[in-house]
């Protein structure tokens, strides 16, 4: 329970009184005596003594279980405080002296209190071990929620649907004045989305995904990106037949790339050149996405695309790996990532 | 129907299955010219006059939204506004906003019943050719203008001065100017340069107390002495407390009808 919560609070009282209505049943029962005064007395001590342990809980901490030693202490005071407290209410309406105990023998009441003493410390212990196991589950509940809303908007991010009915308005264009690039984009968008689509299953190391790989993606959707732009996009792509075997990151370089093309090339209308490198440098990887489009001020929140593959990186390899950015207004942007190379 | 078009569009392909659609429902249309960005459509539009411009909404340099408010302001007074069609990709927004406001569009791809509609809501238009701002173009208005939001009332600018920082309540302003990168703020025998874009500033302004008049161009309504047609045909207004007189654009000038 993370803050007080009334509808929790009514259903212990509830129980409260259906436990003391039990408890009186017996003892009148046991001990022949009327069923009218000793519930009015077990509803009394059971009231003040469940308020004085789970308002005491509460008190202490608010969220969940103080501990063993505090929560004893707690229902030795209650139990105590709670018994005579009963004793006295329960008195007053039915006029005996104040003080004085319904049990005329000592042992009676040494045995009443020990017996409230047990039942207390059980009532504390279920119910607040059940109030935490609900908290655990509603913290995994919310723990996989997120999990799964930050899928979808990766997910989103990448098929984004200006792009995708775009390049549908394109294709259905190329159907009937040139059917064979019709298939080569339909064959384009097919691997796009089939890797899109598995990268967004499993954000993981995706298993045996290459650099060769990871740019052959890239290649189909700069390909559709190359049917829709015409002329205004070029582009480079370089990868090193040494490196071409290196594991990657499914889709690690796909954000990067969108940028390039959506914040740098789409809004210009000359257009302009797109590099994709792999470089090694010393006991580092190189990845490189530039392009001289028209490029912006150092934006004052980073976009979803490089603060999701910041947290790839980070996840990945930690301090090891890193993302530089630069962008300069009517130049261009560059992204880099450096990684430790895989031994 | 014979007329004439303009076809503005970044991607080649879907610029010419345009032309070639436009080509069976509209036999008579003639495509002027088809440009690649906002600016050379503003600039082929001026240039060539035709009846019925095409406008795709994301394109360089300039959308198709603020190509037509630039249109607007700068088509000579004494030729009517062409009929406007914005073409979109999936835009759900735009396609809301679009709908809201009457304006016609048409969804890439580009389906053949959905353009023949069009096409004979244009005809239409072109027929009555009557009133001074075409309903699309009221509409366009409206859209540029933005739906009213909850951001709250701005009341004090901030503005550079030198190496300082001068406070200037709203109450003062009589006008706000978009030039270049800044705004110029003018009150009363003063002009202080705000970054804040125009476009950011209207919506925490009370549209009651401030009028928009031009793309670039929000005055005080209170403030507002007269507005005059000049021999071109285009109307200038003047504000009390300021000798520059400022132009009123197209889409603004039906504020102005005489009661």
């Amino acid at each position: 329970m993370v803050a007080f919560n009334p509808r929790t609070v009514a259903r212990r009282v509830l129980i409260a009184a259906v436990f003391n209505t039990v408890l009186a049943l017996a003892i009148s029962a046991i001990k022949g005596d009327s069923f009218a005064t000793t519930l009015l007395y077990s509803q009394f001590i059971g009231f003040y003594i469940w308020a004085g342990i789970d308002g005491g809980r509460y008190l202490l901490s608010p969220t969940g279980w103080p501990g063993v030693r505090p929560m004893a202490v707690l229902v030795v005071v209650a139990v105590f405080a709670g018994y005579a407290l009963g004793l006295a209410s329960g008195n007053l309406l039915t006029g005996r002296p104040l003080l004085s105990s319904t049990n005329n023998l000592p042992g009676a009441t040494v045995g009443f209190l020990l017996m409230s003493l047990a039942l207390g410390a059980f009532g504390a212990y279920y119910f607040t071990s059940r109030e935490m196991l609900a908290k655990a589950r509603l913290e995994q509940e919310e723990a996989q929620r997120q999990a799964s809303e930050a899928r979808l908007r990766l997910l989103e991010s990448q098929l984004e649907p200006h792009m995708l009915f775009n390049t549908l308005a394109n294709l259905r264009a190329l159907i009937a004045t040139d059917p064979p690039r019709a298939i080569d984009m339909l064959d384009r968008l097919n691997g796009f989305l089939r890797a899109t689509l598995a990268a967004s299953r499993s954000d993981a190391h995706g298993g045996r995904h290459t650099l060769r790989d990871e740019f052959a993606r890239l290649d189909d959707y700069l390909a559709l990106m190359g049917v829709r732009m015409g002329p205004r996009l070029r582009v480079c792509l370089d990868l090193p037949e040494v490196l071409a075997p290196l594991p990657v990151p499914a889709l690690l370089l796909q954000p990067l790339v969108e940028n390039a093309i959506r914040h740098g090339l789409e809004p210009s209308a000359r257009g302009g050149e797109l590099n994709v490198s792999a470089q090694r440098e010393g006991d580092t990887l190189c990845l490189s996405v530039s392009d001289n489009g028209v490029g912006s001020e150092p934006p004052a929140r980073e976009g979803f695309g490089l603060t999701q593959v910041r947290e790839r990186l980070q996840a990945l390899h930690g301090p090891a790996a890193r993302l530089e950015w630069h962008s300069e207004p009517g130049q261009g942007t560059r992204a880099r990532l450096v990684l430790p190379l895989p031994t | 129907m014979k007329a004439t078009a303009l076809i503005a569009e970044d991607e080649p392909l879907l610029a010419q299955a345009l032309q070639a659609e436009l080509a069976r429902a509209w036999p008579g249309l003639r495509i002027l010219a088809t440009v690649g960005d906002g600016a050379a459509a503003v600039k082929q539009a001026l240039a060539l006059r035709p009846e019925v411009l095409f406008f795709d909404i994301r394109m360089p340099a300039l959308s198709g939204l603020d190509a037509a408010a630039t249109l607007a302001d700068e088509w000579p007074a004494e030729q009517p506004l062409p009929a406007l069609v914005f073409v979109t990709a999936h835009d759900e927004f735009a396609v809301q906003a679009f709908e809201a406001q009457a304006l016609d569009y048409v969804l890439k791809p580009v389906q053949p019943e959905r353009l023949q509609r069009t096409v004979a809501r244009v005809q239409a238009a072109l027929r009555a050719h009557a009133a001074s701002v075409a309903p699309d173009w009221a509409g366009l208005r409206a859209l540029l203008a933005g739906a009213p939001s909850a951001t709250p009332r701005l009341r004090h600018l901030m503005a550079s001065a030198g190496n300082s920082v001068q406070r200037v309540s709203i109450d003062e302003v009589l006008v706000f100017e978009a030039a270049d990168k800044y705004v110029r703020v003018l009150t009363q025998g003063r002009e202080f340069l705000i970054r804040t874009p125009l476009k950011e500033l209207l919506p925490q302004l009370d549209p009651e107390g401030f009028w928009q008049i031009h793309r670039g161009t929000v005055v005080r309504v209170d403030a507002i002495d007269r507005v005059t047609r000049d021999e071109a045909g285009k109307w200038r207004l003047t504000v009390r407390g300021l000798d520059e007189a400022f132009a009123v654009s197209r889409l603004y000038a039906d504020r102005f009808r005489a009661m």
